[in-house]
C-alpha cells in the first residue's frame, strides 16, 4: 500500500482521483452503486448564480473513442445547490469541489460569495464551457481576461480556487501562467475540445446545438501534452483531466506533472472507473517501489 | 422532483456482467435477448431499462426491459439494430456475458382498477408487453408497425391481453393506418380508461393529443440520446410544462415514462 494522499492548496485528498464536473452530478446517483467516500474528491456539476435550463436535446453524440456534449450548463443555481445538493455530501468523507460558471464576472463573484461559510472545500472556476452563448469559454481564451477574472474571483473566494482551463487556445502555458498570476491556487485542465458531428442522411448536426464539447479517450494525448506544458510553466498544482479511461492514463498524467486527476466521460462507460484507477495506481506504485504518489509527479524523463 | 409521479423509486442498481441465456432474431432488424440476472430482475418492473456496454463503444446503449421473470431471475430485452453498438449486441451468443448497468428509470405503473389500453409502435412494443403482462388479463393492446414484415411479439401480446389490434402503415396486416385510428374508435366507445404508450415521437404526439382531447389520462415512455443513464450527466433532456412552469427533465432519471400532458413534444 503506497501513500496515495496528495495536498492541493492546503486541502488534503486521500487519493488523487476526483470525478470530473458534469459527469457525476452531485454524487448521489453513483452513491447508489458504490461508496463515494472512496474518491479523492468530487467536482460537482457546474453551478451558476441563477438556475439554468440548458440546451435542447439531443445534447450528446458518440464519436470514435469519444463523445460530444452540449448540455449548456443546466443546473439548479447556487441557492438550489446549497439547499438541496450540498447537504447530501456533508457526511461524505471526500473533498467537495463546487464548480462555478457564469455569463459575467459579477455572476462568478456573487456565486462565490454565496459559497462563503458553506461546507464546500474548494472552488473550481469554469472559464472554459464551450456550450453557452455568453461567458464560459470566452473568459478563458486570452491571458489578460484569465488573469483579470481569476484576480477578482480570488478576492472573494473563501475556499482555495482552482481555475479550469479550456484547450481551445493557441498557447496553454500562457493561459496557465495568467491564472497563476491572477492568484489561482491550482489549475485543472483540459475542459472539452470543440467538435461537431453530422448525420449524413438528414444532413443535420447530431447535436441540436450544432457543436459541442468533445471528451473521452480520443482527447487524452492532447490533454496530456497540455498538462505537461502547463505544469512546466507554473508552480501551483495542476489537476489533469481529459480522456482518462484507465489507471495507466492517470499514471501518465502524474508523470507529466499533474498532482491529481479527474475522471469524466469514462464514468459513463464503466461507472467503477475511478475506483479501478485508484487501485491500479496503488499497485503501480508498489510494483515500482514508490512510497508515495507524490514521488512520481512530474517525473517524466523527457528526451 | 423525482417523486412527482405516484411512482415507486428504485434504489438498488447494479453494474455487473450477466450471462446471456438466449438470443433470437424476431425480424430482419430486431432481436430478443434473455439475460440471467437475478439481482437485477428482482429490482425490475415494467417500463424500466438497462444500459448495456457494447464492445469498445464509449457510451452504453439503453434498452428497455420487455419481460421480467423474477422466479427464474431473467429479463428479456428486445432491441433493434440501429448502429454499430446494437449491431455488436446482435452478434452476441448464448453463454457469453454482457456488462449491464441497471435497472434504471421510473417505469410504468398500470392501475389494474381501471381499464387500460397499451399502445406500442414498432420497437416501442417490447416495454408495453411487460406493462400489459403486469396489468393482467383485461389489458387491451394496439400495436403499430410499418408493414407485416416488422411485426414482433404478437403472440405474446395475444397471450396476455383481452384484445390486440394491429395496424400497419401499408395495410399488409391488420388495420391499414396508424394506432391512433384504432384508439379513436376505442375512445368513441368508452373514454373511461388510461392509455400507456411507447413508440416514435410522432406517434406519441398523436396519441397524447387524442387523449388530451378526450380527457383521458396518458403515460408515454420517451426515448432520447443518453449518456450516463443514471441522472448524473443531464444530456437526455426532455422539456415539460408542469403546474409550476417549464422544466428540463431527464429521460433516464425522471422518465422514461412521463405524464403525456406535461411533455413538450415540440422540444
Amino acid at each position: 500500500m503506497a501513500d496515495l494522499r496528495v495536498n492541493i492548496a492546503g486541502v488534503a485528498f486521500k487519493n488523487p482521483v476526483i470525478t470530473a464536473s458534469g459527469t457525476f452530478g452531485f454524487g448521489q446517483e453513483y452513491a447508489r452503486l458504490y461508496d463515494i467516500s472512496k474518491l479523492g474528491g468530487i467536482s460537482c456539476k457546474g453551478t451558476t448564480l441563477e438556475p439554468r435550463m440548458g440546451n435542447l436535446s439531443p445534447r450528446i453524440a458518440e464519436t470514435p473513442s469519444g463523445i460530444l456534449n452540449s448540455v449548456g450548463l443546466q443546473n439548479p443555481g447556487v441557492e438550489g445547490f446549497l439547499k438541496n445538493d450540498l447537504p447530501l455530501l456533508e457526511n461524505t468523507d471526500t473533498v467537495v469541489i463546487a464548480n462555478i460558471a457564469g455569463s459575467q464576472i459579477e455572476d462568478y463573484i456573487e456565486t462565490v460569495r454565496r459559497l462563503q461559510g458553506s461546507s464546500v472545500d474548494m472552488i473550481e472556476m469554469n472559464i472554459s464551457c464551450p456550450n453557452v452563448k455568453e461567458g464560459g469559454v470566452s473568459f478563458g481564451t486570452s491571458p489578460e481576461s484569465v488573469e483579470r477574472i481569476t484576480k477578482q474571483v480570488k478576492a472573494v473566494a473563501e475556499q482555495p480556487l482552482i481555475v479550469k482551463l479550456t484547450p481551445n487556445v493557441t498557447d496553454i502555458a500562457e493561459i496557465a501562467a495568467a491564472a497563476e498570476a491572477g492568484g489561482a491556487d491550482a489549475i485543472s485542465l483540459i475542459n472539452t475540445l470543440t467538435g461537431m458531428k453530422i448525420d449524413i442522411e438528414t444532413r443535420r448536426p447530431l447535436l441540436k446545438n450544432n457543436t459541442g464539447g468533445m471528451s473521452g479517450a480520443a482527447v487524452f494525448p492532447v490533454a496530456l501534452r497540455m498538462v505537461w506544458q502547463a505544469a512546466n510553466r507554473v508552480q501551483i498544482p495542476v489537476i489533469g483531466l481529459g480522456g482518462i479511461t484507465k489507471w495507466q492514463d492517470a499514471v501518465e498524467m502524474l508523470l507529466a506533472g499533474a498532482t491529481a486527476v479527474q475522471i469524466g466521460t469514462a464514468n459513463f462507460t464503466d461507472a467503477y472507473t475511478p475506483l479501478k484507477v485508484i487501485e491500479g495506481l496503488d499497485a503501480y506504485l508498489d510494483a515500482h517501489g514508490e512510497k508515495s504518489v507524490m514521488d512520481i509527479v512530474g517525473k517524466v524523463q523527457v528526451w | 422532483m423525482d417523486n412527482r409521479y405516484p411512482y415507486r423509486k428504485g434504489f438498488l442498481m447494479f453494474q455487473s456482467e450477466y450471462k446471456i441465456q438466449s438470443i433470437t432474431q424476431l425480424n430482419p432488424t430486431t432481436y430478443s435477448l434473455v439475460l440471467e440476472c437475478a439481482e437485477l430482475a428482482a429490482e425490475s418492473w415494467c417500463g424500466r431499462f438497462v444500459n448495456i456496454r457494447c464492445g469498445e463503444k464509449p457510451l452504453r446503449r439503453p434498452i428497455s426491459i420487455s419481460e421480467i421473470d423474477k422466479e427464474n431471475g431473467t429479463i428479456t430485452l428486445v432491441f433493434e439494430v440501429r448502429g454499430e453498438g446494437t449491431e455488436w449486441l446482435s452478434t452476441r451468443r448464448a453463454g457469453e456475458k454482457l456488462d449491464v448497468l441497471g435497472p434504471l428509470g421510473n417505469g410504468f405503473f398500470p392501475d389494474s382498477a381501471k381499464r387500460a389500453i397499451f399502445i406500442g409502435g414498432g420497437i416501442g412494443c417490447p416495454p408495453m408487453l411487460g406493462a400489459a403482462q403486469e396489468y393482467g388479463e383485461n389489458a387491451e393492446a394496439i400495436l403499430g408497425f410499418r408493414s407485416a414484415a416488422q411485426i414482433i411479439l404478437l403472440d405474446k401480446f395475444k397471450a396476455c391481453c383481452q384484445s390486440v389490434d394491429v395496424t400497419t402503415n401499408d395495410g399488409s396486416f391488420g388495420v391499414r393506418g396508424f394506432v391512433t385510428d384504432v384508439l379513436a374508435d376505442k375512445l368513441s366507445e368508452n373514454k373511461d380508461c388510461v392509455v400507456y404508450a411507447c413508440g416514435p415521437m410522432p406517434m406519441l404526439k398523436g396519441v397524447a393529443q387524442m387523449c388530451a382531447q378526450n380527457d383521458v389520462q396518458c403515460f408515454v415512455s420517451l426515448e432520447q440520446r443518453m449518456g450516463c443513464g443514471v441522472g448524473a450527466c443531464l444530456v437526455c433532456a426532455c422539456k415539460t410544462h408542469e403546474a409550476d412552469g417549464e422544466h428540463m427533465r431527464h429521460v433516464c432519471k425522471n422518465g422514461p415514462v412521463f405524464d403525456a400532458k406535461e411533455v413538450d413534444f415540440g422540444g
